[in-house]
């Protein structure tokens, strides 16, 4: 059969990096089949709070695409490969301008045009915002259009399904997907011509994080067991400013502090005084003290381990408890309430107190993953036919994503990946169609003996225990600061859970929504992942944007300068690392300050 | 332990009453739950402990609940359930703030998928059927949106931040099977995008759709709905200005004919 002339196109995942590649897919032509575990609406991207980043340059300041570049590149310690995140820098502008046009209702400023607000590692006003829900705004605009795309019947939406597994043919190119259906538990195959994978972040692996409860990074744990790689996922961003919960750690944006929000401490320990009682020349602004150029505003990674540095070296957090203040209440009521109104609505509903009246209380929290599935300048992973999109690939942020950032690399990644998979497809000799059905059903036949095993399997260990020790394991170790030892002994223990993982114990064992069973098929993906962080932190020997060694404190671009790119090795059941020099062709690489201009 | 030695903390515990259902046509039953209490914990943080000890109160082994949940700062509009009665989102109902035992149970409105989780496409579909969404010629670059004042802007902002969570369609009185109603919040989605300068050009269709059976005609003006929105949108508001609009243009409609 000739090449597939109306080509079929499978998108995993509904936040923007999804949606994006769908709309751009569905615009051209082609067909996509959507899928997601939750309702593409409810997808994590709502959570973004802060603001989309585009030099749009409407404060008079003089910002440019070059100088967006050149912020990110510096702030991500010059890791990523340069050519693509200029790419990115220079598409944003036009992101925004079609943002606006489908209706997303930006701030705006007394002229009516976009308001931007500064976000942390740059000095100008780039951050496009949307009160203070913006990923929900930019969510709800791209599922409004892909909603548009259904009707017209070029989507077809499969919510409540798991992607399980990549289906490669004998010469290891994908031709689809097995999924399961969450209510009914049935394992299916699908056949595509490309597929493109857009699930997001992996925070669950920490236990608590700033990220939704879906964040496991199961489908890309599942493809590099199936052979993809898999690159720098020992770059793991904690957030400075996080709100401690049973649950998660709820995050208070970056926005804060673009409002004017200082971060401090008291002095004197274990001060028992109300912080608004402790006089000003009693707080320790540190960060103010130890940046004056960027002030609270220094990258996320510097401002985790300045706070992290206050509590437990200084031994000053606030009641001998881990935490800081974050305080707001010099800012007047109107403009909080106009500029960041959703946000501390967060905290008086989780913490009960007012920010507007009294200092918030934060700590660093696990937040987002600059590692990922490898891809290529076109979105593609090494396996023909699969491609990545969204905060699941390693692509844009280096070793270090800047505030706002990542809403706008989710955006053009997927606007990148759809029109690429699209023609892939077209250029196919051999249409999803014309393959082997026995692939397809192999492939079947692997997962629901997963299921089968997991259902038999009578040990004593609960799942959803020993995913919390999971993630206190990695957010001991794996966080932010790092040290060889703590290492090697983490991926021991992960060792160890992998074999108490033989043992499970569903308590659930019914055919019909049984959240057990794929809660347990993600821990044991989330386990594997594992693995690829701590051993990816203990080899790395320098200390790089959000990856922190005391024992070598110091960047060293003559052996490191390196994406880490890592496959699986079944027989071993190891990761197996090698390194990949950085395209640094724009911006030579210069040490990287924030305590004075760049 | 020994007892004495127990702090206040370690012994106070929390009681929940929560309606299960093994799937869509079974009984439902009852089942008792005491946790042990801790700080800050909410509805969700509570269910993820009874999945670590899928235990009763009586002791006798049980299955994990099933519910939907996503992102725990209720902002995703997954957690929707009865909580002591009430509609409202799980992750941000705090147990100390519930009088004991907290009862638990699924919206009554809406097929039951398990235990707590149903389902609620039927708005989705809504908002298919009245297109809330802005007619785009294309993604291509065609430079910037409509200017918009800073008025406009924060009378939108409002409207857009629904989460679909459907709480104010299970409070409606008249939303129910006979009357096939929408319910507000597709409503207040019509005057959203009615309202934006380009979403503007299809107000005509949109009006349309919420003409006749099902429509905007079946709300009562009970208000259930704007009290139990958790994002606070000015549901009867919206109700109100549609209902007018839909009434402007069934007239005009009508000498047209
Ligand atoms: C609290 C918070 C605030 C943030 N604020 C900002 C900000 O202000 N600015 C900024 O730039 N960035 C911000 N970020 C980061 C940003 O929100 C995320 O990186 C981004 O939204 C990720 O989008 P995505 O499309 O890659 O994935 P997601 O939005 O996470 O979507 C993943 C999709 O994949 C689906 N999925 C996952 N696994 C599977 C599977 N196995 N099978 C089927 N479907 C699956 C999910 O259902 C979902 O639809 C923030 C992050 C957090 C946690
Ligand atoms: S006003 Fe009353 S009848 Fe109308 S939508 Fe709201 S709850 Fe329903
Ligand atoms: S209008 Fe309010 S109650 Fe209704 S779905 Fe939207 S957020 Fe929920
Ligand atoms: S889990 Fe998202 S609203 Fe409750």
């Amino acid at each position: 059969m000739a090449g597939a002339s109306n080509p079929k196109i499978i998108v995993i995942g509904g936040g923007l990096a999804g949606l994006s590649a769908v709309i751009k897919i569905a615009e051209k032509g082609g067909h996509v089949d959507l899928f997601s575990i939750v309702p593409v609406k409810r997808s994590h991207s709502v959570c973004a709070q802060g603001g989309i980043n585009a030099a749009k340059n409407l404060k008079g300041e003089g910002d440019s695409a070059w100088q967006h570049f050149d912020d990110t590149v510096y702030g991500g310690d010059f890791l990523a490969n340069q050519p693509p995140v200029k790419s990115m820098c220079e598409a944003a502008p036009g992101i925004i301008d079609l943002l606006d046009r489908m209706g997303v209702p930006f701030n705006r400023t007394p002229e009516g045009l976009l308001d931007f607000r500064r976000f942390g590692g740059t000095l100008y006003h780039r951050t496009a915002f949307a009160g203070a829900t913006t990923g929900q705004q930019l969510l709800y605009a791209l599922d409004e259009q892909v909603r548009r795309h259904e009707s017209e019947g070029s989507v077809t939406k499969y919510e409540h399904w798991e992607f399980l597994s990549a289906v490669l043919d004998g010469k290891r190119v994908c031709r689809g997907i097995c999924a399961m259906d969450l209510r009914s538990m049935e394992v299916r195959t699908f056949p595509a011509d490309a597929v493109i994978i857009a699930t997001g972040g992996i925070g669950a692996i920490f236990g608590k994080s700033t990220n939704s409860v879906v964040c496991t990074g199961s489908a890309q744990s599942a493809l590099y067991q199936q052979g993809c790689y898999y690159a720098n996922g020992e770059f793991i961003q904690v957030h400075p400013t996080s709100i401690p919960g049973e649950d998660k750690l709820r995050l208070m944006s970056e926005s804060a502090r673009g409002e004017g929000g200082r971060v401090w401490v008291p002095k004197q320990k274990d001060d028992k005084r109300d912080p608004l009682s402790i006089p000003e020349l009693e707080r320790w602004y540190f960060l103010e003290e130890w940046y004056p150029k960027y002030g609270n505003l220094v990258p996320r990674d510097v401002a985790t381990r300045a706070i992290h540095k206050v509590v437990y070296e200084h031994g000053l957090g606030i009641d001998g408890q881990p935490a800081a203040y974050l305080d707001l209440t010099h800012v007047d009521r109107a403009t909080l309430d106009r500029k960041l109104e959703g946000i501390l609505e967060i905290y008086e509903k989780f913490v009960g107190d007012d920010p507007r009246e009294t200092p918030m209380k934060i700590f660093p929290g696990m937040h987002y993953t600059m590692g990922g599935l490898w891809v290529d300048f076109k979105q593609a992973t090494n396996i023909p036919g699969l491609f990545a999109a969204g905060e699941c690939e390693y692509q844009y942020h280096g070793a270090n994503r800047l505030g706002a950032n990542s809403l706008v690399s989710c955006i053009f990644g997927g606007f990148t990946a759809g029109p690429n998979a699209l023609a892939y497809a077209k250029g196919l000799a051999k249409s999803a169609a014309g393959v082997d059905s026995s692939h397809f059903d192999s492939e079947r036949k692997r997962q629901v003996e997963i299921n089968a095993g997991l259902m038999l399997s009578d040990g004593s260990e609960n799942p959803f225990r020993l995913w919390r020790e999971l993630g206190e394991l990695m957010t001991r170790n794996c966080t932010v600061i790092r040290y060889n030892k703590a290492l090697q002994e983490t991926d021991a223990k992960i060792c160890e859970f992998l074999e108490r993982f033989k043992h499970i114990n569903l308590s659930d064992k019914t055919n019909w929504a049984n959240t057990s069973v794929v809660f347990a098929r993600q821990l044991y993906n989330m386990l594997q992942l594992s693995r690829v962080i701590a051993q990816g932190a203990a080899l790395r020997n320098e200390s790089r944007g959000a990856h922190y060694k005391p024992d070598f404190p110091e960047r060293d671009d003559k052996n490191w300068l390196k994406t880490t790119k890592v496959s699986f090795a079944p027989d071993a059941d190891e990761p197996k690392f090698e390194f990949e020099p950085v395209d640094s062709s724009l911006i030579p690489p210069r040490p990287r300050r924030y305590d004075m201009a760049k | 332990m020994n007892r004495e030695l127990r702090t206040e903390n370690s012994t106070r515990t929390v009681l929940f009453k929560i309606k299960r259902q093994a799937s869509p046509g079974s009984q439902a039953y009852w089942e008792e739950f005491e946790l042990p209490w801790k700080r800050h914990m909410n509805v969700i943080s509570s269910l993820m402990d009874i999945a670590a000890n899928p235990v009763t109160r009586e002791g006798k082994p049980t299955t994990p609940l099933t519910y939907d949940s996503n992102c725990l700062e209720e902002v995703c509009g997954s957690c929707a359930m009865l909580i002591n009665g009430r509609a409202r989102m799980a992750c941000s109902a705090l147990v100390d703030n519930l009088e004991q035992p907290i009862r638990l149970e699924p919206l009554s409105k809406f097929p039951v998928v398990r235990d707590l989780a149903v389902d609620r496409s039927v708005l989705f579909e809504n908002l298919k059927a009245v297109k809330a969404w802005i007619p785009l010629d294309g993604t291509y670059d065609l430079g910037a949106g409509p200017r918009m004042s800073q008025k406009q802007q924060e009378e939108a902002y409002p409207l857009s931040r629904c989460i679909s969570c459907c709480c104010c369609m299970e409070v409606c009185p008249q939303f129910n099977e006979h009357t096939g109603f929408v319910g507000a919040a597709t409503i207040s989605q019509v005057r959203l995008f009615n309202t934006h300068p380009t979403g503007e050009m299809m107000k005509h269709e949109r009006l349309t759709a919420l003409m006749g059976d099902g429509g905007i005609q079946e709300c009562g003006y009970a208000q259930n709905c704007v009290e139990a929105c958790p994002k606070d949108i000015p549901l009867t508001r919206s109700i109100s200005d549609v209902g007018r609009e839909v009434m402007k243009q069934a007239v005009t409609d009508f000498f047209r004919r």
